[in-house]
């Protein structure tokens, strides 16, 4: 007999599979639009990082307004793979080390950041969460890398400095990043990767070291007193967090062609639309963290018909959305009125 | 009873966007059979792309407008080979990855030809899945190198390495400084390619470059400090390859610190002397690069600029006018080869594509334009100096 | 000479840093939440002053005021109508997020309002300023009428804190919103004075940015707003005359690392040393260390 937390978590697996199902039967019958076609990918890797941030935010109880940094350094590093081995080889292999390159050094960042960064508490730590964000996407816009015979170039200022032979190749162009990456990640990989996630946090959650994460976030001292590591167990977290954010940089680098370190993508705004996501879909709730990335994504592209009115339209649900689901008071009254009302398959006890 | 929550939070949340997607699938049914009927049975339809909304909102916003009149115009006048054009505009926020939905989402209603996207990057993504699909696109002002990369993208401004290449030509050949100065956004990819250039091209020239200094777009307010070092290095002329927004502000400030040398910009600058309230004193003597200029007497420039301020209640800029250029550019390149509707999207774009290399088209941003088969366009740029706040050709 | 040009260009922008980061930290120290939306306030009051002093040709004065008042009730009624039914939320995240939904709300109406292009902000300050050493160093009107109106908001800010019933009910409830209840104190009350208070120094903030920076759109407030937030936090969160401090600290800083270090890096220097202070002294220059108890 499976306890109820496992059976919890192979209901997200369940809904994740049937998502996919679903939208590949409608794929090959012809019934998806190229819009929607187009929206799977992004779907996907912006469920991966909000699961990510959750593990952060929601686990660990740390507020970060800077993980979209992580997904910056795992996009451009796998770009930067995939772009100079292209011609050498072929793309399932070289599609998989992207990821373990991607994952690898959003990893070691993420490690490095924590090191400071969690030595910080409440809203300094988000701060500076913040800082690191802006301080990667900056850095990296000043980047020039470039390839030819002798080797690789490498200059903080402009590409004429790399010096190079004629024949050199500009991988990484400032601000102008990095063009025509392989167009590697679709859906399927999209869900995979989203499906390891999954397990790894919701394994990590239900493990001795998940609950060694949660006593931290509940009472700090407490878990201290009870001879937790709680420095480790905050780095592991937090590295984990990032890592996972790599893997959803490598899937979006793969899947539009052109990557730049722009705010739009990387910046805080990015990083706190994440965040939305996350608290949307319910802090701690890994899969909410899912289906409410999906929906707000899915939202702005949906209301497309109202043209000018799209953003405002949007912005006015955000907060119809955040009291519903949030306010106190709508909560009270939610109770009394559906309290009574049992949903199919739900006991009142849970 | 948590869990039930949450279960309800969620519920809320799919069925506030279940309703959201039957209503807006509505009003797409509606408005598209509402058009089609009224304009007979074939139509050609051609979609355009750019930041609506968000900090570069200014610039989609004059490419979607100009454009939405271009086709307007020719539906008046009856048409392209006698079939109605019909248009819809999509944001993409200045983001590639929205760009690409915008482009799906277009597809989907049947789009035939694309003007778009307004900025480098966005049109480089989109360009990946024209090419996919073999759909002509014809982008007014995305100006990076990359942008025309595939045979089936074309378009209409310069490109940013041919402005960096212009600009120092014409800065050494009329001797307009020996020290240069620049200022540029590193953030920003329009910008970025420019200055690269100018400064590769600026070797072995008759002027120097003294300082180079750089912004972006997250600390674009102050400029102090690079004008102060141009300034300490005695630069008589400061190179500023980047938009007007920015170089309003950048002109003030240069004011206030009594700073003058001559300023020098690109087509980005079109639009200076139209920002709302800005003391045009300011941009005395500011010498560009431009293709367009808004008080230009001829017909064609005195008919856009008026029915662009009647509808829309702006004086158009240089995205606007490449946008406008670039639906007529169209209409030439489909009635040269008598493209009709019920081709496919890939036939239009084959026939187009074609055409393109043999037209020779004249509008504002140019009287004589003509193109290569690599989709780089063939015009020359004006230089322009702003005196008595109006553009006078040099 | 040079670094004396430098450093005051630096204070000018500190100081508008500042004015900001005073109203910022109002709301943040006192109804702890991070105001997203405070940016765009000042755009909002930005946009109000400039239509006004259009309507009655130039004169600034009466749409300073008008402004003020305006951007208050904006504030009150985004208190009221967004924030209040989230206070007691299960997480302070809940109104952070419903802020960035505000501020969302703001910069698209703005847009709808007034369009995408920049419009030119006339200065409401028309005193050139001060000039020393044969003209070569200026220290222009507007960072010094700033720099003054800063203090004036500080001194009075820490009277009506410290000396007034209303500051010290402000105060109770930043300390402990449970325990001022108990005192009799009316928690919703005070907090939406502190909105009152906190917007109509957007007002303000907002006409002193736009006249240093006469650049106007609805995306202007966004990036001083998170700025000003990052110096109320490097000066420690709750502390008024931190605030400012951050504000001039950040300002000098962005400035210096421009000209000395690389004007293309100069945003990762500015987080770089906010990270290097937050390390020294993990509750910024004047924050306080909170003893945490079990």
């Amino acid at each position: 007999m499976l306890n109820k937390k496992s059976k919890d978590n192979l209901i997200t697996y369940a809904i994740v599979i049937a998502a996919y199902a679903l939208f590949q039967i409608l794929a090959l019958t012809g019934n998806l639009s190229s819009h929607m076609k187009g929206l799977l990918v992004p779907m996907t890797y912006y469920a991966v990082i909000a699961v990510a941030l959750n593990l952060c935010v929601g686990i660990l109880g740390e507020l970060s307004i800077g993980h979209c940094g992580f997904m910056c350094i795992g996009a451009f590093t796998s770009a930067f793979f995939s772009k100079v081995t292209a011609g050498v080889l072929p793309t399932a292999p070289r599609f998989f080390l992207a990821f373990i390159i991607g994952i690898g050094f959003a990893a070691l960042f993420g490690f490095l950041i924590g090191i400071p960064v969690l030595r910080l508490k409440g809203d300094y730590l988000a701060i500076v969460t913040l800082a690191f964000g802006e301080i990667i996407k900056n850095v990296i816009n000043a980047f020039y890398i470039g390839v030819d015979k002798s080797g690789l170039h490498f200059s903080m200022k402009n590409s004429m400095e790399l010096g190079m032979e004629p024949d050199g190749n500009i991988i990484v162009n400032g601000a102008m990043g990095i063009t025509g990456t392989p167009h590697d990640a679709n859906f399927t990989v999209g869900i995979v990767v989203l499906l390891i996630s999954l397990f790894v946090v919701q394994n990590l959650v239900n493990s001795r070291d998940g609950r060694a994460i949660m006593a931290i976030r509940d009472n700090y001292i407490a878990a201290e007193s009870t001879g937790i590591n709680v420095t480790g167990y905050k780095m592991m977290a937090f590295t984990i967090s990032a890592a996972i954010a790599g893997a959803a940089g490598v899937l979006f680098s793969h899947n539009i062609t052109t990557l730049t370190a722009s705010s739009q993508y990387f910046g805080y705004n990015a990083s706190i639309m994440i965040l939305v996501y996350v608290v949307l879909g319910g802090i701690g709730n890994i899969r909410g963290s899912v289906i409410a990335a999906c929906i707000l994504y899915l939202l702005p592209e949906l209301l497309r018909g109202l043209n000018a009115y799209r953003m405002l339209i949007y912005s006015i649900i955000l907060i119809v959305m955040m009291i519903v689901n949030w306010s106190p008071k709508v909560i009270e009254w939610r109770k009394k009125t559906f309290g009574k009302v049992k949903l199919p398959g739900r006991k009142e006890a849970a | 009873m948590k869990k039930m929550n949450k279960f309800i939070s969620v519920l809320s949340a799919a069925v506030l966007a279940a309703s959201m997607l039957a209503g807006c699938g509505e009003t797409a049914a509606d408005s598209a059979s509402g058009q089609s009927g009224a304009s007979g049975d074939k139509v050609f339809k051609i979609g355009a792309i750019g930041p609506l909304t968000g900090g570069a909102a200014a610039y989609g916003i004059a490419v979607c407008n100009a454009a939405e009149l271009a086709v307007e115009e020719i539906n008046e006048k009856g048409g392209i080979n006698g079939y109605k054009v019909e248009y819809r505009k999509e944001d993409d926020e200045l983001n590639s990855e929205k760009s690409v939905n915008a482009y799906n989402t277009l597809k989907d209603w049947g789009m035939q030809l694309l003007v778009g996207s307004t900025t480098s990057a966005c049109s480089i993504a989109v360009s990946e899945y024209t090419k996919q699909d073999n759909m002509f696109q014809i982008t007014p002002s995305g100006s990076a190198e990359d942008c025309v990369l595939y045979d089936n993208v074309f378009r209409v401004c310069f490109s940013d390495p041919n402005q960096g290449i212009a600009s120092a030509q014409y800065i050494s050949d009329q001797g307009l400084a020996t020290k240069v100065g620049i200022i540029y956004d590193s953030s920003d990819v329009y910008s970025n390619g420019i200055y690269q250039k100018f400064v590769q091209e600026s070797a072995g020239k008759s002027f120097e470059v003294v300082s180079a200094e750089a912004f972006t777009s997250d600390n674009n307010t102050d400029f102090s400090v690079q004008l102060q070092k141009a300034k300490d290095a005695g630069a008589d002329l400061v190179f500023l390859p980047i938009y007007y927004k920015e170089a309003a502000l950048i002109l003030t400030q240069a004011n206030t610190m009594g700073y003058a040398p001559t300023f020098f910009g690109v087509d980005g600058m079109d639009g200076i002397l139209t920002v709302d309230n800005f003391d045009t004193s300011l941009a005395e003597g500011l010498m560009l690069l431009t293709p367009f200029a808004a008080d230009a007497t001829d017909d064609l420039t005195v008919n856009f600029v008026k029915k662009y301020q009647e509808k829309y209640g702006e004086i158009p800029n240089q995205f606007a006018a490449d946008a406008y250029d670039a639906v007529y550019i169209l209409k030439q390149a489909i009635e040269a080869k008598g493209v009709t509707p019920d081709m496919s999207v890939s036939d239009i774009c084959e026939q187009v594509k074609t055409a393109m290399t043999e037209i020779e088209a004249s509008g504002l941003t140019s009287a004589k334009m003509t193109w290569a088969a690599n989709g780089e366009p063939n015009k020359e740029p004006k230089a322009v100096v702003i005196q008595n706040g109006a553009y006078v050709s040099r | 000479m040079s670094f004396l040009t430098y450093f005051i260009n630096g204070l000018s922008l500190g100081s508008i840093y500042a004015i900001i980061a005073l109203g910022y930290t109002m709301v943040y120290g006192i109804a702890k939440m991070l105001n997203f939306a405070h940016g765009d306030f000042i755009m909002v009051g930005c946009y109000i002053i400039f239509s006004v002093s259009r309507a009655l040709s130039g004169n600034s004065i009466v749409a300073i005021i008008i402004s003020i008042v305006l951007c208050t009730i904006l504030g009150i009624t985004t208190e009221f109508v967004a924030y209040r039914p989230l206070r007691g939320a299960a997480s302070p995240l809940a109104v952070l997020i419903t802020a960035i939904g505000v501020s969302y709300l703001l910069e698209n109406i703005a847009l709808l309002i007034f369009g995408a292009d920049v419009k030119s902000f006339t200065s409401v300050i028309k005193w050139e300023g001060l000039t020393f050493a044969d003209g070569q160093l200026r220290i222009q009107g507007v960072t010094i009428v700033t720099i003054v109106v800063s203090i004036v908001i500080l001194i009075t800010l820490q009277l009506f804190i410290n000396k007034t019933k209303q500051g010290q009910a402000m105060l109770a409830v930043a300390e402990d919103r449970g325990a001022a209840t108990l005192m009799g104190i009316n928690v919703n009350k005070t907090i939406m004075l502190t909105f009152a208070i906190g917007s109509a120094l957007a007002a303000v903030a907002g006409a002193l940015l736009c006249s240093a920076y006469p650049s106007l759109s609805p995306y202007t407030g966004a990036m001083p707003g998170i700025k000003a937030f990052v110096a109320a936090v490097l000066g420690g969160i709750g502390s008024i005359p931190g605030a400012m401090i951050g504000g001039l600290v950040l300002g000098i800083v962005e400035i210096l690392s421009k000209t000395y270090i690389s004007s293309q890096l100069s945003d990762a220097i500015v987080f770089g040393i906010l990270v290097l202070v937050l390390l020294i002294k993990p509750t910024g220059i004047l924050g306080k260390q909170v003893q945490v108890k079990v």
